[in-house]
């Protein structure tokens, strides 16, 4: 059977429509706030062990070959199948389904590019900045911190946002390994055959990604420091 | 896992030679199929673009936003219209490859030095000409660079396409998450990225016979 283009909008628009879609432990408020909850701890976690490790590599110039190719690597793990081992890991661990085999292939997703931006942006640091602030006196870790991170922000967030579009797409994929969040809709819509749920699923998630990519765009554009504005 | 199932029986993985070897061809397929068509269809939107310049910045906006929708989710929007299919995946896999593509042909041609453009032109070479003994030659290395991300990017997400039945390897993958079964979601997960591998390494052979000049460097 091949609905229509235009009765099958209708159909989204009522699955929309449907109050009993909006309530309880299924509804939509509770999928997004599950994929929200999912993405969110996963950028935070993979901030915590990109960013260390990327802001060392970038103020001592070292690793510069490994940090930018970490992005090739991260880009040729599929998504798919760290789903699975993360699955085996998480029962292995006794973690169970759900939220931490997906969280166990959200973190690896993440962290490449986090860790190639944040190299390349304490590295495009100008060098005679850091010179100066070494000749004023400034600790290695002062440094660091009110110059580097400062002016290397933008391009530190660019590379979150990257991290983070790509993980609230991913986080989809976690309701193939029983998890909650948005691709629960796609999911269960596959197995019932009930197009309106998958549409309206694809939407949700599609649009998340969108909001996701708008903040951190907003959000980079406030981070700019003031003198760098000038110049831009 | 059921307790006492070792992580890795070997005697499936023997029963099993037929099915994984049809499936890395089903792999293959798939991802070939997605990379000559995303080629066809990103030469000619790149041909657009170096003549029109100014259709440059809708068309990456349009493969863009593309590349941005989620792979499952941009899988569920064809569905109510393709079905499970071949066709379904393919759409999907393609869409993926354009902007890579797109990128990596238009900045490779325009890479080109004017001075060997100019030259060319000087020796009396006509546009055609110069496109395919010039600037396509020399704009090979990157416009590779953009074929093998891409190639390396559509055998990660043909695994996805198991859940609308095609899948090549991923079928394995998603079969022993249902099943919890760790052997054939082993072989799923490690055949795709030791695929990706070897098909990433044959490409950068292609790539040195076909530009012999860049070796000397």
């Amino acid at each position: 059977m091949e609905p229509g283009a235009v009765s099958l909008i209708g159909e989204v628009v009522r699955w929309f429509a449907d109050p009993t879609h909006w309530e309880g432990p299924h509804g939509i408020p509770v999928r997004i706030l599950e994929h929200v909850e999912l993405s969110g701890l996963a950028i935070v976690i993979a901030v915590l062990i990109a960013g260390p490790i990327a802001l060392y590599l970038g103020h001592t110039g070292r690793g510069g070959f490994i940090a930018v190719n970490v992005a090739n690597i991260g880009r040729a793990l599929p998504s798919f199948a760290l789903l699975g081992v993360g699955l085996l890991i998480a029962i292995a661990l006794g973690l169970g389904l759900g939220f931490w085999p997906t969280m166990f292939m959200l973190v690896p997703l993440a962290i490449p590019p986090i860790v190639t931006n944040t190299f390349v942006a304490v590295r495009e640091v100008d060098r005679d900045v850091v010179e100066a602030a070494r000749g004023m006196g400034l600790a290695e870790g002062q440094i660091l911190r009110s110059i580097e991170i400062p002016l290397g922000l933008p391009l530190i967030l660019a590379g979150i946002r990257t991290a983070a579009v790509n993980v609230v797409a991913t986080a989809t994929l976690g309701a193939v390994a029983a998890g909650g969040a948005l691709g629960r809709f796609i999911v269960d819509g596959f197995a019932l055959r009930e197009h309106d749920q998958v549409l309206a699923g694809a939407l949700l998630v599609a649009l998340l990604a969108v909001v996701t990519e708008v903040s951190f765009a907003a959000l980079e554009r406030a981070t700019v420091p003031p003198g760098m504005a000038a110049i831009r | 896992m059921t307790p006492g199932e070792p992580l890795v029986r070997w005697e499936w993985i023997g029963s099993h030679m037929d099915e994984i070897s049809f499936r890395l061809w089903e792999h293959f397929e798939l991802t070939t199929i997605a990379i000559v068509v995303g080629l066809v269809i990103a030469f000619a939107l790149s041909y657009i673009a170096l003549r029109l310049p100014r259709l440059y910045p809708p068309i990456t906006g349009v493969t863009g936003m593309l590349y941005t929708i989620p792979s499952l989710a941009l899988f569920a929007f064809l569905v109510p219209y393709t079905g499970f299919s071949i066709l379904t995946a393919e759409i999907g896999l393609v869409s993926y490859t354009l902007l890579i593509l797109i990128r990596n042909i238009v900045g490779g041609i325009r890479g080109v030095p004017a001075e060997v453009r100019d030259a060319a032109l000087g020796m009396g070479y006509t546009p055609r000409q110069i496109l395919w003994r010039v600037e396509l030659p020399l704009a090979l290395a990157v416009i590779f660079a953009g074929i093998r991300v891409a190639t390396i990017t559509t055998i990660g997400l043909v695994t996805v396409t198991a859940l609308i039945g095609e899948g090549g390897l991923g079928y394995f993958i998603l079969f022993g998450i249902q099943l919890f079964f760790s052997t054939p979601l082993l072989v799923g997960a490690v055949g795709s990225v030791l695929f990706a591998v070897v098909v990433d390494g044959a490409l950068v052979l292609v790539q040195r016979s076909l530009t012999p000049w860049s070796r000397v460097q």
